[in-house]
């Protein structure tokens, strides 16, 4: 087991080794085991509750169109059939050339242990943590932390959080990088010197302004200073996105991932669709499509072995509420795309919409974890022990059946 | 030892260009034990105040419930919620806005960062809708009075408080032999009844013993079926309901709480007061003090004179501060702990002397743009701690290079906003950092191109971020 290293325990070290790291903080490593694989790991979670039932719809089922009145699954409803049971809603349709191509699949009917209460707040803080129950209150660290402290040759920038908000899947000793696209620091030259110089004898400062000027050079092309392109590689000179946006996030996702990194979490919102959900749902759905492309897009050659999940932290109710949305629910529906997804499928074993179906009469009742599912993918990309992934990755976790999820 | 602007620094609110740091360590503790003068000046409401906030969100929502169908009564009923919740938003902010303005204008630096190194200690948290806005009540009512007291009564203050019982589950805590589940499971309700031992658990976690082999998993369960009967209502806050307890008496410790009468809340002080002044507590409290004090890894001289005065007068908090203060260790000339985004904005506009009325009109916007975006940018989201342990206390946890671009931002471009009239950097380094600026931010404070970018190299600079 690589021993778990904490931000600061690397800085420390770094610190002692000298400051000629200083100059490339991003290259250096924790520990000395041999490098990760090439494969790619993209955890995106859709904080706010995806309805499942209206992304992936089950427009076979009977009992769907009883359940919703403005929510009209299926063909009629402009979704895309899938496969003459699942149509995939409209707001996806930009998607339909990856499932044609075999790179995107979803799982249906599925959730985390999380039961009854259906708060997005502990919901969420479940799904990160990636265990059976939230006591001890949320003071664990995230799934996707645990994988890196149970992989050898974890580098400090093996993983990247991106984004302001915080993600908990990621938090927790094994070091991890953190950066937000919008962040990148507007300094003018004499500014910049200067900062260099009030810091440089300060290591812990030193070494953050160094690394948050690379990242900040790496996202605003500066006038002055155009060696920080030429030392990356010659990569294409980023072009300004909007500050801040999905599509900025899954940018820079994909130019680490094209580097050193092999696994990258952000989130997305807007998924709480109360009210009016077929005007809200697309309003999160475009742009979760326009990320999995801009992924695509930007991850090129290495796009065939990634695999990108998102993850929500419960479903909605299988019927429409009264201001035509849906409410919190039970059992939902994970995303996965990527050229290492065996795609092209819907995994599901469909539990019914039937009034005596539904879980507590009124959610889709959930018919596998969704943590077996990242799981097996777990496995597939970077081939870790079942045992290793039920007992220290999802605590708990019964990963049951291999759904054979990566190619 | 004791140094005027050092102490300023270290254990109050930074320096400022209008207010003399304190003389000695007496004048600090005398200002501690006397009035707490700024919240008169800068107030925010108590948790008391914020229950009526609490029933007219109750009577909204009611009113949305019995409108069902009538579309003019229902959008109206939802208008009022709104406002209800609109409006203790914007009071979120603005006591954001008065706790600034209070480490501002403070002359008794040292009880703002008590008040804020108890209330992290203790942290709470709303988990839904209108309690979101609650932590700043909650630490007004059930903190700031008790910090200067025995700590068994502040441990007693925050247990029963109406957040703490909702952020820790221990309003949904019914002892399953109760006459409450025993009429629950009458109604078929078996699915709510049962022991919530999460406030228990962090009670003796986090609030008192600290992570240890002093209590075991029994311990816990027994502390949570004795907590059993602490709820809260929004019409009389904290409420002793004898009838959800569990009956019988409870052993936590060791020692015997309660008997088979009726349930008493008595024996929830006694047990509380005992863990308060045990020796496993004494030793957790002094560590915690000296680590945010001082530095991340403390010396052991100073923890352990810490717990050894915590221990002899049974927690009496002016006692522990007196040591504290009294020292060599608290005066190591070397700046160590970086301060955590909320404290470097508030030290930032105390060198910059802001004006009184700055946050308080109701500005949310203004608020909004230049203290909860930046201190989210930096990694504290305001009033959203990660978890019941509240905020970590590393220096590496928050200069990230994501936290540290942050603070540089806020550093360049805040305080032009906060004050019309920037001042010269080569006073403002002065201001900030007294007679203890380093050359290289002496240098840098000549040496910028404008005003702008020098006052933000003085705030950026590791002699202003530590301390």
């Amino acid at each position: 087991m690589t021993p778990s290293l904490t931000r600061r325990a690397f800085l420390i070290r770094s610190t002692v080794v000298g400051c000629s790291l200083a100059a490339s903080p991003l290259l250096t490593p924790v520990t000395f085991a041999a490098a990760p694989g090439d494969n790619r790991l993209v955890v995106i979670i859709l904080r706010g509750a995806m309805d499942g039932i209206d992304v992936v719809q089950p427009y076979g089922d009977p009992a769907l169109a009883g359940l919703r009145r403005t929510l009209v699954a299926g063909e009629a409803g402009g979704a895309a059939d899938l496969d003459g049971f699942y149509a995939l809603h409209p707001g996806l349709k930009s998607l339909l050339p990856l499932w044609q191509a075999g790179e995107l699949a979803f799982a249906h009917a599925v959730s985390t242990p999380y039961r009854n209460t259906r708060s997005h707040f502990d919901g969420q803080d479940l799904l990160e943590a990636g265990t059976m129950g939230l006591t001890p209150a949320s003071r664990t660290d995230g799934w996707l932390n645990r994988l890196l402290q149970h992989q050898a040759g974890t580098l400090s920038d093996t993983a990247y959080a991106i984004g302001h908000d915080a993600l908990p899947v990621l938090a927790g000793p094994a070091a991890v990088a953190n950066w937000a696209p919008d962040a990148g620091l507007q300094l003018s030259p004499q500014a910049r010197r200067l900062a260099e110089t009030v810091m440089h004898d300060d290591p812990l400062f030193r070494m953050a302004l160094a690394e948050a000027l690379q990242l900040s050079d790496l996202q605003v092309p500066v006038a002055d200073d155009d060696e920080g392109q030429a030392e990356m590689g010659g990569m294409v000179p980023p072009t300004p996105k909007p500050a801040g946006g999905h599509v900025a996030l899954a940018d820079f996702a994909a130019e680490r991932l094209r580097g050193e990194a092999r696994i990258a979490a952000f989130s997305l919102s807007g998924w709480d669709t109360h009210a009016a959900q077929k005007a809200t749902l697309p309003r999160a759905l475009v742009p979760l499509a326009e990320t999995i492309l801009a992924l695509k897009a930007g991850l090129g050659p290495v796009w065939g072995q990634t695999a990108v999940l998102a993850m929500t932290e419960f479903g909605r109710t299988a019927r429409e509420n009264g201001t035509a949305g849906t409410d919190h629910g039970t059992g939902g529906a994970m995303l996965m795309a990527g050229g290492a997804v065996r795609g092209g499928r819907v995994l599901a074993e469909w539990p019914g919409l039937g009034a005596s179906d539904l879980y507590e009469g009124r959610d889709l009742r959930p018919t596998r974890d969704v943590r077996a599912h990242a799981a097996w993918a777990m496995r597939g990309l970077f081939g870790l022990d079942r045992a290793l992934l039920e007992s220290a990755i999802f605590p708990g976790l019964d990963m049951g059946a291999d759904p054979q999820l990566m190619l | 030892m004791f140094d005027p602007e050092l102490a300023e620094m270290r254990f109050g609110a930074g320096l400022s260009p209008v207010i003399a740091p304190p003389a000695d360590a007496r004048a600090m503790l005398t200002r501690l034990g006397g009035p707490d003068a700024i919240t008169a000046q800068f107030p925010i409401e108590t948790f008391a105040a914020f229950r009526q906030r609490m029933l007219d969100n109750q009577a909204a929502r009611r009113a949305r419930h019995v409108s069902k169908g009538d579309a003019v009564a229902s959008e109206a009923a939802q208008k009022a919620e709104r406002r209800v919740k609109g409006a203790a938003r914007q009071a979120q902010g603005q006591w954001l806005g008065m706790q600034v303005q209070r480490r501002v204008h403070t002359q008794d630096g040292f009880r703002e960062r008590l008040v804020g190194f108890w209330a992290d200690h203790f942290t709470a948290q709303g988990k839904a809708g209108l309690m979101h806005r609650g932590p700043s009540p909650y630490i007004e009512e059930s903190i700031r009075p008790f910090i200067t007291g025995r700590f068994a009564d502040l441990v007693i203050a925050a247990t029963t408080a109406p957040l703490m019982l909702h952020y820790l589950d221990q309003e949904a805590s019914i002892g399953p032999g109760s006459v409450t589940a025993q009429e629950m499971a009458a109604r078929g309700q078996l699915k709510r009844i049962g022991l919530n031992e999460n406030l228990a658990r962090e009670v003796l976690e986090l609030h008192t013993l600290g992570l240890s082999d002093s209590y075991d998993q029994t311990d816990v369960r027994e502390l949570a079926e004795l907590f059993t009967g602490m709820t809260y209502q929004a019409e009389v806050g904290f409420k002793f309901q004898p009838k959800s307890a569990e009956p019988g008496p409870e052993t936590v410790l060791g020692v015997r709480y309660g008997s088979d009468e009726r349930a008493q809340l008595a024996d929830i002080h006694a047990a509380l007061t005992d863990l308060a002044t045990h020796p496993a507590t004494a030793r957790h409290i002094a560590t915690k003090l000296a680590v945010h004090f001082t530095q991340d890894v403390p010396d052991p001289a100073l923890t352990g004179a810490l717990a050894e005065v915590f221990s002899a007068t049974k927690g009496d908090l002016m006692a522990v501060y007196a040591t504290l203060l009294d020292h060599p260790a608290s005066w190591d000339p070397a700046l160590r702990n970086v301060k955590p985004p909320f404290d470097f904005m508030a030290s930032a506009c105390r060198a910059l002397a802001i004006a009184p009325g700055l946050f308080v009109p109701m500005e949310e916007p203004f608020i909004q743009r230049q203290l909860r975006v930046p201190l989210f940018r930096m990694g504290q989201q305001w009033e959203r701690q990660p978890g019941p342990d509240g905020w970590p206390e590393e220096d590496a946890a928050w200069i990230t290079p994501l936290g540290l671009a942050a603070r540089l931002e806020w550093a360049m471009n805040a305080p032009g906003d906060l004050r019309a009239d920037l001042p010269d950097p080569r006073d403002f380094v002065q201001h900030a950092l007294g007679s203890k600026a380093p050359p290289e931010v002496l240098f840098a404070a000549k040496a910028a191109e404008n005003r702008r970018e020098g006052i933000g190299l003085i705030l950026a600079a590791p002699a202003f971020q530590r301390r």
